[in-house]
């Protein structure tokens, strides 16, 4: 195995000083770093972005969340909605009667087959990226590991408009430090899954959720 | 290398261009995506400064590909990883099914990796009794169909709904399923998701690799990406070499450049980009194939290098005027297209492939859509240069290829004139670029022309040259010489005489400057 690196390395070098030495990088930090539009703005966008996947989004305030998550929920046939351990429970008391909460705990696990029989998930989010309207999960407080937002058919997802930054860069720049420091793992979704592979007609619902639906929380 | 010969482009293009259902659903497919493309790549303003970013952190990486390995491999082993080294497809592929068998596992899921592809990983696996199950929609399709992808993101591009319908019947059930294909790939997701639930080891490939922090990332729209990366105990990734960055900072160029090229999104769906594992959250065990398997022999070229920058984003097969013709197949390689044209021979040393950089019309589209700056066609001439050196000298030179043989075989298997082409060619290149330098020696060669054509043309066309250069109207007519050439006319309108003639220009002028005024230059009448 080693043996195979050292291979490797040695045609690599032998590579580069038969190559000669490189054109030092040049025009590099041309591109944006940010985006230039005010705050109303960059939460429009976003929220046009996210609709263009066909992802519903709907814009509420925190001290009225129920007024939001509830018809969400009632809206689908939704009776047992999982959550991560850390949701924040002011979330879970916004949720309408009558579904059942499989909670996430760090002790009890949900298997695989059980999320997979969950008729949706809630959850936050880390960011959110106007201008492609994408969320981005890192695990972090109310989020849950991976397979929460994977599995169930429909995720409901919850984005603090203080979470919305305008492009990608920010948005990677925001991440770097829980990457950098406990390896946070990432996934960014923009919209729910979908394929183009059968005569490039799009279809949404593939493996990961059919529906994502967004409710963007604003605070005066 | 191989042991026989790889069918040439010129060979396989034929059929391919004479299917008629082939080429109306490529011709649908790349105008669809191309017109995506176009819009979404226009809304980004920065667009050309981020291809210059992304263009010198590739340089970068190659430039000290070795520290950023080694820094990846720290990285990723810090992470909780297994970082392992193949040289070439023989040692990925045995590594895969070691890694496997430890697992205890007879059934892997895929994700859709044309790296795997390259290196036979799916027939290695089978023959040591271990299924490869392919999670993507289209690789499904085409695994089920016994074929191989025709593109890189839309795979199973040259099959339409009912022949899709029809194998999913078959392979799939149920007998009654309809050819929609949200039918369709509702089938595929409930076939897949007992898959899913049960799979113990999954293997993929990488769209990146972050040295600074080991950082991998798999770049999709299904969610089986996301399955096959989250639910399995064991995740092994096979990514090439060239797949490292250096920087975390690195990636946002990418993000913002892959998914506008590639599918004409502002993002796809899903991007998982993972650090080695993550406790209690996904795989607990991560390995890292890094495979080089032709290169570092692709490194080792400062012109052809560049080919090792692409992202695999696909622009350029589908603004190839040859690919939307022939398709993918044609090409016989797992990278077909432009990106391929460069990228094959040079994988695999001069001999197999050599017709491949031929397999252009030099247009120069592909290297302007190419989101990180390849300059295609100055590889492709560059290519094209070594194969034509490499049979002049009878194949001398070449390492390690069998190309020798090989060339003798293709040149068999060309129309009859054609062994003897090469040293034809050369006196024709030659006697032509004399023609060129020598306007009055030129327009004598167009009056014999025009006067001998008759025997050829027919309606302002010459449908069929003879002789060797038959090749040259096996697929088109030629434009026949006309009655008054441009020179001629330019004559006769008397615009030439302010300028001085030159006579038999002396060599070396080349087709720089106009010093016999314009028109005094040979040129295609």
């Amino acid at each position: 195995m080693s043996r195979e690196r050292e291979r490797i390395l040695a045609a690599i070098r032998r590579a580069q000083a038969g190559a000669g030495s490189p054109t030092p990088p040049c025009g590099t930090e041309g591109h944006r770093q940010a985006g230039s539009l005010d705050r109303a703005s960059v939460l429009d966008r976003f929220v046009g972005r996210v609709e263009d996947y066909r992802a519903k989004v709907t814009r509420g305030s925190s001290s009225a969340l129920y007024r939001v998550l509830a018809p969400a929920l009632a809206a689908r046939p939704v009776r047992r909605l999982v959550v991560p351990a850390d949701l924040p429970e002011a979330w879970v008391l916004a949720l309408p009667p009558g579904i059942e909460i499989l909670r996430d705990e760090p002790g009890a696990l949900l298997s695989h087959g059980q999320l997979s029989a969950a008729g949706g998930v809630l959850t936050g989010c880390a960011l959110g990226i106007a201008e492609t309207g994408t969320l981005v999960l890192d695990g972090g407080a109310g989020q849950g590991r991976r397979a929460l937002t994977l599995l169930p058919d429909y995720h409901l997802c919850v984005i603090l408009a203080s979470q919305v930054v305008e492009t990608v860069p920010e948005a990677m720049d925001r991440l770097a430090p829980v990457v950098r420091s406990r390896g946070a793992p990432l996934t960014f979704v923009s919209g729910p899954s979908a394929t183009s592979d059968i005569e490039l007609s799009r279809v949404e619902g593939v493996h990961g959720p059919q529906t994502l639906e967004v409710v963007l929380v604003e605070d005066a | 290398m191989r042991s026989r010969p790889l069918p040439t482009f010129p060979s396989t293009a034929p059929s391919a261009l004479g299917d008629e259902q082939l080429r109306a659903n490529l011709r649908k497919a790349t105008t669809t995506i191309r017109r995506k493309r176009a819009s979404v790549v226009q809304e980004l303003p920065d667009w050309e400064e981020l291809r210059a970013r992304a263009r010198a952190i590739k340089e970068g990486a190659m430039a000290e590909l070795d520290r950023h390995l080694l820094k990846l491999e720290e990285s990723v082993t810090a992470a909780g990883g297994v970082v392992h080294w193949a040289a070439d497809a023989a040692e990925a592929t045995r590594l895969v099914g070691d890694l496997v068998s430890a697992a205890g596992a007879r059934e892997v899921v895929k994700v859709k990796s044309i790296t795997t592809d390259e290196v036979g990983l799916n027939e290695a696996l089978a023959a040591r009794g271990i299924a490869a199950v392919e999670t993507d929609l289209a690789e499904l399709i085409i695994q089920l169909a016994g074929e191989s992808s025709s593109h890189f993101l839309v795979p199973a591009i040259h099959k339409n709904r009912s022949q899709i319908r029809d194998l999913f019947r078959e392979h799939l059930g149920p007998p009654d399923l309809s050819d929609e294909p949200g039918d369709l790939a509702e089938a595929a997701r409930l076939h897949l998701r007992q898959r899913f639930l049960k799979a113990q080891v999954a293997v993929s490939g990488a769209n990146f690799a972050v040295a600074e922090t080991g950082t991998v990332g798999v770049v999709e729209s299904e969610g089986n990406g996301r399955m096959c990366l989250t639910l399995p105990r064991v995740l092994i990734t096979l990514m090439g070499i060239e797949k490292v960055l250096p920087r975390l900072g690195d990636l946002e160029v990418f993000l913002q450049l892959l998914p506008r090229s590639a599918t004409g999104e502002r993002m796809n769906p899903y991007t998982s980009l993972w650090t080695g594992v993550t406790p209690g959250d996904g795989p607990q065990e991560f390995h890292l194939i890094l495979l080089d398997n032709g290169r570092t022999r692709v490194l080792a070229d400062p012109v052809g290098r560049q080919a090792l920058h692409c992202i695999r984003c696909s622009a350029c097969l589908n603004i190839c005027p040859v690919y939307e013709r022939v398709g993918g197949h044609a090409y016989h390689a797992p990278y077909p297209g432009p990106i391929g044209s460069i990228l094959m021979p040079q994988l695999l040393g001069p001999g197999v492939h050599d017709s491949l950089p031929f397999a252009s019309t030099l247009c120069g589209a592909c290297a302007e859509v190419c989101p990180v700056g390849i300059e295609i066609p100055r590889v492709l001439l560059h290519l094209r240069a070594r194969a034509s050196q490499g049979r002049v000298k009878g194949g001398g030179g070449v390492p390690g290829s069998g190309g020798k043989e090989e060339i003798r075989e293709r040149e068999r298997a060309l129309p009859s004139a054609a062994p003897s082409a090469p040293l034809l060619e050369r006196c024709l290149f030659r006697v032509g670029g004399w023609l060129l330098r020598r306007p009055r020696a030129y327009r004598w060669a167009l009056r014999l022309g025009r006067r001998l054509q008759p025997a050829l043309a027919e309606k302002g066309w010459i449908p069929r040259l003879p002789g060797m250069g038959s090749g040259w109207t096996l697929g088109r007519d030629l434009p026949a010489l006309p009655e008054e050439s441009f020179q001629e006319w330019w004559e006769r309108e008397g615009c030439g005489r302010a300028a001085s003639p030159t006579g038999d220009g002396s060599g070396g002028e080349g087709n720089r400057g106009a010093r016999g005024g314009p028109g005094r230059k040979g040129g295609p009448p």
